[in-house]
């Protein structure tokens, strides 16, 4: 039980990492290797908020993420936008995208280590633990697990059923395609990378709860929610939760009952796998 | 990612500079810093390394400058970012030598760093006194870079110290056999884990559980519940920041409390006290200072003024204390010519007056008297180990989260 807990509660932290990226990898195409950056930024904000006002970090949330929708949706218009209309193919989109947000985190890192230095920063946000069948848990993960929760669902929800959703869905599964039945790509890509931005921008002033954080730790999350969308298929909410999940439940039962030195290996290992058998991801549609 | 940073903080330095300066002699030494502003290790750099270089130079400038033959001289500080990148650690040390044409050099950050730019510094024949290499190699390193000097210790000795700390208590009776041994999954961790295990089962200890973990984990729930679940009574964790903090918040959540917590680098850190505030009290961690020397007091009061955080409970001050040792040398030589500095260094009958106390260097250009392990006890980091410093206090059992 403890296992299956503590992996559903790391799960719903890589799920909160991961569910920006995978909708502006997924419908704006943009493989956004500043998104750990991002990350990062939010986690400080909620940390100055915290520190400096007494601002609960979910209350701060109503500030962090309008602002990182704005941001971010400047980011596309000014920086992104022009790649892609640069762009002959997808493929080559690609390879700027990944230029030009990997040269954008090294710009965000030194805006961060101006802005806020490049020391260490945490604070203590409801560590007191929470009693669940009779293990304990920090219940700041438990509240950052309710909430990726109720981000990835009401995400779905949106997709799934809104007429917004539908375009999105739409630019994702065909770009070229969707002006064809009235939909403005733009508009749609601009929309799904600020939306992106900011569910990525929550994650990180949720996971400051309880991760240290410093201006240059922004890559390790980029890696792993490549890992995971990629798992989960790209543009698919449902293919990213579940891989985090899936992740997070595997790397703690590795850890638990095997060795915490493995747990990286574990998730390479699930990684592999499915490259190897489902190259499209597990939600994943093959291109055709 | 380049700054330079001219340190003219006093008038009376500026005043000073100004009526010399005209007469065109060299009145400044230029002194070269590269270290971590980015990268993996720039929170402990900017913790430990840059307030202490800075407040060096500043304090050193305030107070007129060094003394150097019948000339005062003030320093300019020339500042590179590494990016916690040994190539780039070697590139900036050769970019101060040969661009910026610096007098002196500050050691790097962290062991690593130090390592990877040892062979340059002595290339280009620049002393290094290093204030955050802990290292076993000092003997050998000494031979190949005779121009390399170590203040902070040797790893074997901390890893041997604390390991005694928990035979002693044992004796004391305050602390069972059953120890849980953990450590981060890299050069330091597996050497320090690898020690402390020996001496540990040496002296009848049990290890009840081992384990290491890759380097960044941060969700180390899975490594706490399994010493608990080991029945542990001292918990001994070769840590870096980020997994010291995650242990330490694990701990408290599951209400793991042993007899001896211990967790290696950052425990000594200020942000861990304001992490955690009275909670942490008996937690025992590595480094080390003795709190109540005024000297201490001093420097950590001047440190708080100028950087507006106080310094860490360990490295801060042996990194300030390299500089003194590096002023105090070239005042010494009467020069600022780098082989005579040098020879001054080498000439083991010289003793340095440091915030740490009096410093000289052994055979292996290593200092003998330094901090080993530390406590929290009534919210400031003590000293409870020493190799041959004076203010040891005495160690206490851990008595659960309060």
């Amino acid at each position: 039980m403890f296992i299956l807990i503590t992996g559903l509660l790391l799960g719903g932290t890589y799920a909160l990492i991961a569910l920006g990226l995978n909708l502006q990898y997924g419908v704006a195409r943009i493989m956004n290797l500043a998104n750990g950056e991002m990350l990062v930024a939010g986690g400080f904000a909620a940390f100055w908020f915290y520190t400096a006002g007494q601002i609960n970090p979910v209350v701060g949330l109503i500030v962090i993420a309008p602002v990182a929708f704005v941001v971010n949706w400047l980011l596309y218009r000014i920086m992104l936008q022009p790649l892609v209309t640069r762009a002959k193919s997808r493929g080559a989109l690609e390879v700027d995208s990944i230029l030009a947000t990997f040269g954008m985190s090294f710009a965000f890192v030194g805006i961060m280590t101006w802005a806020f230095g490049g020391g260490y920063f945490n604070y203590a946000f409801l560590a007191q633990p929470v009693e669940i069948f009779s293990s304990s848990y920090a219940q700041n993960r438990v509240v950052a697990f309710v909430l990726a929760v109720v981000i990835g669902g009401a995400l779905w929800l949106w997709l799934t059923f809104t007429r917004t959703g539908l375009k999105l869905r739409a630019v994702s599964v065909n770009p070229a395609a969707a002006p064809l039945v009235g939909v403005d790509v733009r508009a749609a890509s601009a929309l799904a990378f600020a939306l992106g931005g900011a569910v990525t921008a929550t994650g990180g002033a949720l996971v400051s709860m309880f991760f240290t954080l410093d201006a240059s730790v922004g890559v390790l999350f980029t890696m792993k929610a490549l890992i995971i969308i990629i798992m989960g298929g790209v543009g698919d909410i449902r293919g990213t939760i579940v891989a985090a999940v899936i992740l997070g439940i595997a790397e703690t039962a590795v850890a638990r009952l095997i060795d915490p030195g493995l747990t990286l290996a574990a998730a390479y290992l699930l990684f592999l796998l499915v490259l190897l058998f489902r190259p499209q991801g597990l939600f994943g549609k093959a291109r055709g | 990612m380049i700054r330079r940073t001219i340190m003219t903080g006093a008038a009376a330095a500026a005043l000073f500079a100004g009526s010399l300066g005209a007469a065109g002699a060299q009145d400044t030494i230029l002194l070269g810093a590269a270290a971590p502003q980015t990268g993996p290790l720039a929170g402990g750099a900017t913790v430990t390394h840059w307030p202490a270089v800075r407040l060096w130079v500043q304090q050193t400038n305030e107070d007129g400058g060094l003394q150097v033959g019948d000339q005062q001289m003030t320093i300019e500080l020339v500042e590179y970012d590494d990016q916690t990148n040994p190539q780039q650690a070697i590139q900036a040390a050769q970019r101060m030598a040969t661009q910026d044409e610096v007098d002196f050099m500050v050691a790097p950050y962290s062991t690593g760093l130090n390592l990877a730019a040892a062979p340059i510094f002595a290339q280009l024949g620049y002393p290094m006194i290093t204030g955050t290499a802990v290292t076993d190699q000092q003997p050998a390193l000494a031979a190949q870079f005779p121009n390399m000097f170590f203040v902070l210790g040797r790893t074997s000795v901390m890893a041997e110290d604390t390991a005694q700390l928990l035979v002693d208590m044992r004796e004391r009776g305050d602390l069972g056999d059953r120890v849980a041994l953990v450590n981060v999954a890299d050069a330091f961790g597996i050497e320090m884990a690898g020690i402390s295990k020996a001496i540990l089962e040496e002296n009848g200890f049990e290890i009840v559980y081992e384990t290491s973990y890759p380097l960044g984990t941060q969700d180390l729930a899975p490594v706490i519940d399994g010493a608990r679940a080991a029945e542990a009574d001292a918990f001994i964790a070769w840590s870096y920041p980020g997994d010291t903090f995650a242990l330490t918040d694990q701990a408290i959540v599951q209400n793991f409390a042993p007899q001896v917590f211990f967790t290696a680098v950052a425990t000594a850190f200020p942000a861990y006290q304001e992490r955690f505030g009275d909670q942490i009290e008996g937690v025992l961690g590595m480094g080390g200072v003795n709190a109540d020397d005024p000297a201490f007091q001093e420097f950590a009061q001047a440190h708080m003024e100028m950087a507006g955080q106080a310094p860490d409970y360990w490295a801060s001050a042996a990194t300030y204390a390299a500089l003194e040792i590096l002023g105090q040398a070239i005042e010494g030589a009467g020069t600022t010519d780098r082989a005579a500095v040098l020879e001054y260094l080498q000439d083991q009958s010289h003793e340095y007056a440091t915030i740490l106390g009096p410093v000289n260097f052994n055979e292996n250009n290593d200092n003998e008297r330094y901090w080993t392990v530390g406590q929290w006890q009534d919210g400031v980091f003590r000293g409870v180990a020493s190799q041959g410093r004076d203010g040891v206090t005495e160690v206490e059992t851990f008595d659960g989260w309060n």
